[in-house]
């Protein structure tokens, strides 16, 4: 019996300590020195190694941005490949501090797998892609096409909403991997191909003849892609949060890679900027870090619309136009909140 | 006595002829080519078939594999560029600048560059280790390290005539332990004093291991910046190295007359065998976490070595089993017979035999691991098979499937395959004592 208590009693512990330890995150990554964050094993634009073997791509760039903000050192990142099956569990059980890993903010992963979403790094969305050859300019045109799809993914579900919904029929080719839809769709084993709309263009770009194919402007699902970290932080979550912010932010006024170190040597005239770059007030230490964090941040991985153009861009291979990832001032749906 | 028949027979020869040759049709190629390719019309029929079949695919395949090929590029764009203007538009050739450019990082994985001659140290001293078990002198080691040294000349001087730098690799430390050992190994490789080698052998483990993941005088090395082919020959050969012990004490255990102990040893060996490998790599890389105190750091890595290790001892279990199960009775007898205890009659009579029969099987199951260590990529371990998505993820490289695939097959080919020679070089030798 008193095994038994003694027994309960260190499990209770263990427990507790292990709250405890959840809820310092931020102290325990500033102790160990470096930030393990949780990315794609591959995905174009988003998650990928150049050629001196570093990772690189705009999820990557979440996890360096973060870095930056409590090192001022965007190389202390240990990266951690997940794949689709692995990433949850890996960010619940502590063997990631921070998950950017293009994943579908949902309501079930949201509350029931217990991930807390901080924000939206890219708004995503299903969609098709056509040959020119076929004539098709709106997704509509599509009854009793032909199309591949991945097969047990979200994106099944939605293309039988959509053509349920639009009255039309289709005949599913189902296929596993997106080299395996490529293959078939170049061999006009299908007249369209869906996925989200980034992997659609991702995929465009691989092509021997990438002008022949055509995107159709309807996008068909919401999949906002966002960083994650563990409910029951909300201290990091906020650290997280707020970098995100601060990449969004400083695009909107106009900070740059390039002229952030300038903007940051003095006080300027727009209080905002000057709240953002650390000259005016103390919003550094309000989620614990450095004062001139952000400028860190920018400094070292630029703001949001410079990411954007270097890693998914209309000058990039990958070729995405901004779209909802605009500004709100432009159009788009970007939005941070403000920093008061 | 010549002369006795003299008057009655006409002729007597008394040299011997020279033997005439062989009638054509029975020796020499058309001979050859009659008897194993023209036999019969059915066999003449088939030879003339794959004959055309290698006619039409080797020529399509060494187009594109060498005579189109591209090794020079930084995308596959202008790869594809580069084939359109050199051979026309339409040509398919290979874009081997892919492999080029990410040479090392299919070998290495994330290890630092400047610190890769470890690895490379690490896996000539396996070598090393490996002759004292694998041959009878050290003989092979020296022609080993005269070969490599070699190689390295060549390329050395191929790359200084290119205008590269190729001093720097000639002049890198494997060189200089590969001369030593080749020197060491040419002055006391006989085979009376090739036992001492073995210590050498026992010890490589630390030696790895310290070379590997550094500490004492070396830079430590984070296990997440391992991968590449260095991980599938750390999983590779930790799992070989630690299944064939591991699994001969379970199949003798599994023979014990204890009976705790064999309920022990089944258990162990049916549970492995009833739950697939990529489940355990699962329960290494995420049910443990749940089962560990937070921000306890234990090395995924060391995890996934330890499953791989306990899989293949289950199935090593079973074809030592095979084997011990082959030698007739009496074996056993007369080992008790001699008043052998049981471990000296295991190691002077029954394992000796047994695990001769077993070879096949037990280099089998070697491969089989081998090729396994692909699995890890599952769960996130970057493998060259893991490698290969960031790889096409990149822009530049996006839509390259071919030449990463055939580039790591060949790797896996060349170990797989020298595994399978030297076992059938092995069996040759140890059947010239049935033959006695």
């Amino acid at each position: 019996m008193k095994l038994l208590t003694l027994a309960t009693a260190t499990a209770v512990a263990g427990m507790v300590a292990a709250t405890g330890a959840q809820a310092q995150t931020l102290q325990q990554v500033k102790d160990r020195g470096n930030l393990i964050c949780g990315i794609n094993t591959g995905l174009v634009g988003f998650a990928f190694t150049d050629a001196e073997g570093n990772w690189q791509g705009f999820d990557v760039a979440v996890c360096k941005a973060v870095a930056a903000a409590i090192f001022g050192d965007a190389s202390k990142v240990e990266y951690k490949p997940l794949t689709g099956k692995t990433r949850f569990s890996a960010l619940s059980s502590g063997e990631v501090d921070v998950l950017s890993r293009n994943s579908t903010w949902t309501f079930s992963r949201d509350t029931d797998l217990k991930l807390e979403f901080v924000g939206v790094n890219y708004y995503d969305g299903q969609g098709f892609i056509v040959p020119k050859a076929l004539g098709v300019t709106s997704a509509l045109e599509l009854d009793g096409a032909t199309i591949c799809i991945q097969t047990g993914t979200t994106t099944e579900l939605n293309l039988a909403d959509y053509f349920r919904a639009n009255n039309m029929s289709y005949e599913p080719v189902p296929i596993e991997t997106e080299s395996e839809a490529k293959q078939k769709f170049l061999a006009n084993a299908c007249d369209a191909y869906t996925t989200d709309a980034s992997g659609l263009a991702a995929s465009r770009s691989s092509y021997p003849t990438p002008t022949d194919y055509v995107i159709l402007p309807e996008i068909i699902s919401k999949e906002p892609l966002g960083p994650a970290v563990r409910q029951g932080d909300d201290d990091w979550g906020d650290v997280v949060r707020w970098v995100l912010n601060s990449l969004i932010v400083a695009e909107e006024y106009g900070v740059t890679k390039d002229n952030v170190e300038e903007m940051a040597s003095a006080a300027g005239d727009k209080p905002e900027v000057n709240r953002l770059l650390g000259t005016e007030g103390e919003y550094g230490a309000m989620i614990n870090l450095p004062a001139d964090w952000a400028v860190k941040v920018i400094s070292s991985v630029g703001n949001y619309g410079e990411l954007f153009d270097e890693y998914l861009g209309p000058n990039t291979p990958v070729g995405l136009e901004r779209g909802l990832n605009a500004l709100y001032t432009d159009g788009g749906i970007l939005y941070a909140p403000p920093f008061r | 006595m010549s002369g006795t028949h003299a008057e009655t027979v006409a002729y007597v020869a008394d040299t011997q002829y020279d033997p005439e040759p062989a009638p054509s049709s029975s020796t020499g190629p058309i001979a050859w080519m009659r008897e194993s390719l023209f036999s019969s019309w059915t066999n003449a029929g088939l030879t003339i078939l794959c004959i055309a079949l290698i006619a039409w695919i080797v020529p399509a395949i060494l187009e594109w594999a060498v005579f189109q090929s591209v090794w020079n590029a930084k995308s596959l764009s202008e790869c594809r560029e580069i084939i359109a203007t050199r051979f026309g538009e339409g040509a398919h050739g290979a874009c081997w600048a892919v492999i080029n450019e990410r040479f090392g990082q299919l070998l290495y994985g994330f290890y630092p560059a400047d610190l890769r001659w470890r690895p490379d140290t690490a896996a000539l001293l396996l070598v090393v280790a490996l002759v004292p078990i694998l041959f009878r002198t050290m003989r092979p080691l020296v022609y080993a390290m005269a070969g490599l040294i070699a190689v390295k000349v060549v390329f050395a001087i191929a790359w200084t005539l290119m205008g590269d730098d190729g001093m720097d690799f000639l002049l890198s430390p494997t060189t200089f332990v590969a001369l030593v050992v080749g020197g060491l190994a040419f002055v006391f490789g006989s085979e009376a004093v090739k036992s001492k080698w073995l210590y050498f052998t026992l010890a490589y483990p630390l030696i790895a291991y310290f070379l590997l993941w550094g500490g004492l005088i070396f830079e430590p090395v984070r296990s997440s910046l391992f991968g590449g082919f260095l991980l599938t020959m750390i999983i590779g050969v930790t799992g070989i190295a630690g299944s064939l012990p591991i699994g001969i004490l379970l199949a003798l255990g599994r023979q014990s007359r204890l009976p705790v102990l064999k309920m022990v040893c089944v258990t162990f060996i049916e549970f492995i065998r009833g739950v697939p490998l990529i489940t355990l790599l699962f329960v290494a890389s995420t049910l443990l976490n749940y089962f560990l105190p937070p921000g306890t750091n234990f090395d995924l890595i060391l995890r996934v070595l330890i499953m791989v290790t306990l899989f293949a001892s289950a199935y090593m279990a079973e074809v030592v089993r095979g084997g011990l199960a082959a030698l007739p009775r009496g074996q056993y007898e007369a080992a008790d017979t001699l008043g052998l205890t049981y471990w000296q009659g295991m190691r002077l009579i029954i394992l000796p035999q047994a695990l001769k029969i077993s070879i096949p099987g037990i280099v089998n199951t070697f491969i089989g691991l081998f090729k396994d260590t692909t699995l890890v990529a599952v769960i996130g371990l970057l493998d060259p098979l893991g490698l290969t998505n960031p790889i096409r993820s990149d822009a530049n490289w996006n839509g390259i499937v071919w030449e990463l695939y055939g580039f790591i097959a060949l790797l896996f080919f060349i170990c797989c395959w020298s595994m399978s020679r030297y076992s059938m070089l092995l069996e040759k030798r140890l059947r010239a004592s049935d033959r006695r």
